[in-house]
């Protein structure tokens, strides 16, 4: 995000005071306990909004002055920790990257992702995210280590790193899981959060896991179960795209890469 | 068999059946359709081996895809060992007993039975 920087003294009057407005919003926070046998409700609240206010700081604002026991998964508020994914007005987001103002709307409805079981209100149980994510070994596979004292450090290209980089931003929030529509209905499917990380690892060429990782993927719920929706891509809030990394990871399987 | 061996197949089959229906519709085209479908016309495409065998092709790979495309939807329907073990023999036999049924009406057909 770009700051601009200014003056006081060049501070453009009128923006002074539409920045500085006050809003009120209706906050509709999916309320359930599944453990408890809890169906799922909306609770409503009044909350004030300004112009920055994103949709983790309005939940914020009802569980220190309406209702403290929402229960809301979170930790950087700032896109980094990928805990605070949820169903943002029906579009699984970050609540920490969201403003209010960006939504349009003087309604905003959270739910709980789709596809994750409910733990309690707007948090899910990541279980399954991390169980898959580990089984795709998420680390550089190779007989020498780079921690020998002979050994030096494994230099790359420009080039070799662009192959494997954006897919090195996950933070696992689960929201490509989430919106995929496999996952709806596929409860073993890997899902494109891990996909994407065997192809991060497969393309790094430091890495000599790749027999091992395609052996994995390869399976009845594994890679072949994608079928092209692309709805993963779409809402990566990290620039991350799944649904290609799924594709290029193919190509190893069907011969078309090395 | 390996998942990717099994969608390669799939792959296959239905580039091989894009193949195949285009000279079968070509075959159609090279009379006007309503004669196409004359009674007589119909046999004599049986009775032309190199036409009856690529329809037997068409066949094979055709119950493949199919079948393998309908074990896929329901596998990712609902999970659970017993219910995909059920699935992916069921589809091979359902695979198998149309190729079979099919097989039959070209070799009764080429052999003027029917
Ligand atoms: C000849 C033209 C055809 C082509 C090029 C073709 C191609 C494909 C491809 C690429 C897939 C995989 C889609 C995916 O993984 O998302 C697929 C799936 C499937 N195909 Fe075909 N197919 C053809 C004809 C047929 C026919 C005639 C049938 C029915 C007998 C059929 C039944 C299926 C089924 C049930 C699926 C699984 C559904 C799915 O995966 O989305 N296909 N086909
Ligand atoms: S790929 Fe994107 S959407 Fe999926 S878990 Fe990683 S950061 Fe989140
Ligand atoms: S709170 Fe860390 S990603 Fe939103």
């Amino acid at each position: 995000m770009a700051v601009v920087e200014t003056k006081p003294s060049e501070e453009p009057k009128s923006n002074a005071k539409t920045t500085d407005q006050t809003n009120t919003i209706t906050l509709r926070i999916s309320r359930s306990n599944p453990s408890e046998g809890q169906e799922s409700t909306f609770a409503e609240f009044q909350v004030p909004v300004q112009k920055w206010t994103t949709v983790l700081e309005a939940i914020l604002y009802v569980k220190q002055n309406l209702d403290h026991s929402v229960a809301v998964r979170y930790s950087c508020r700032q896109a980094s920790c990928g805990s605070c994914g949820m169903k943002i007005n029906g579009r699984p987001a970050l609540a920490c990257y969201t403003k209010v103002s960006e939504l349009n709307s003087n309604v905003i409805t959270v739910e709980p992702m789709n596809n994750f079981p409910i733990i309690r209100d707007l948090a899910v149980d990541f279980k399954q995210l991390i169980s898959n994510h580990k089984k795709m070994k998420p680390f550089i596979i190779r007989e020498d280590s780079e921690v020998t004292p002979e050994s030096k450090e494994f230099i790359q290209t420009p080039q070799d790193l662009e192959k494997f980089l954006q897919f090195s931003y996950c933070i696992k929030c689960g929201l490509c899981n989430s919106a995929c529509p496999t996952m709806a209905t596929d409860e073993s499917f890997i899902g494109p959060q891990g996909l994407a990380q065997a192809y991060r690892y497969v393309a790094d060429n430091r890495d000599k896991g790749k027999d091992e990782r395609l052996k994995i993927v390869d399976d009845s719920h594994g890679i072949w179960r994608c079928h092209f929706a692309g709805s993963c891509s779409q809402v990566c809030p990290k620039g991350v795209d799944p649904a290609m990394a799924i594709q290029l990871l193919r190509g190893y399987m069907l011969g078309f890469r090395k | 068999m390996r998942e990717s061996i099994i969608m390669k197949i799939h792959y296959g089959t239905a580039l091989g059946a894009v193949a195949l229906v285009a000279v079968h519709i070509l075959m159609r085209m090279s009379q006007k359709f309503s004669d196409s479908l004359q009674y007589q016309n119909v046999i004599a495409n049986y009775h032309f081996l190199p036409y009856a065998l690529m329809l037997e092709v068409l066949l094979v790979l055709l119950s493949v895809h199919g079948f393998n495309g309908l074990r896929v939807i329901l596998l990712e329907l609902k999970q659970g060992s017993t219910y995909e073990r059920m699935i992916n023999y069921g589809s091979l036999a359902a695979m198998a007993a149309l190729i079979a049924y099919g097989s039959r009406t070209i070799l009764m057909a080429g052999m003027g039975v029917s």
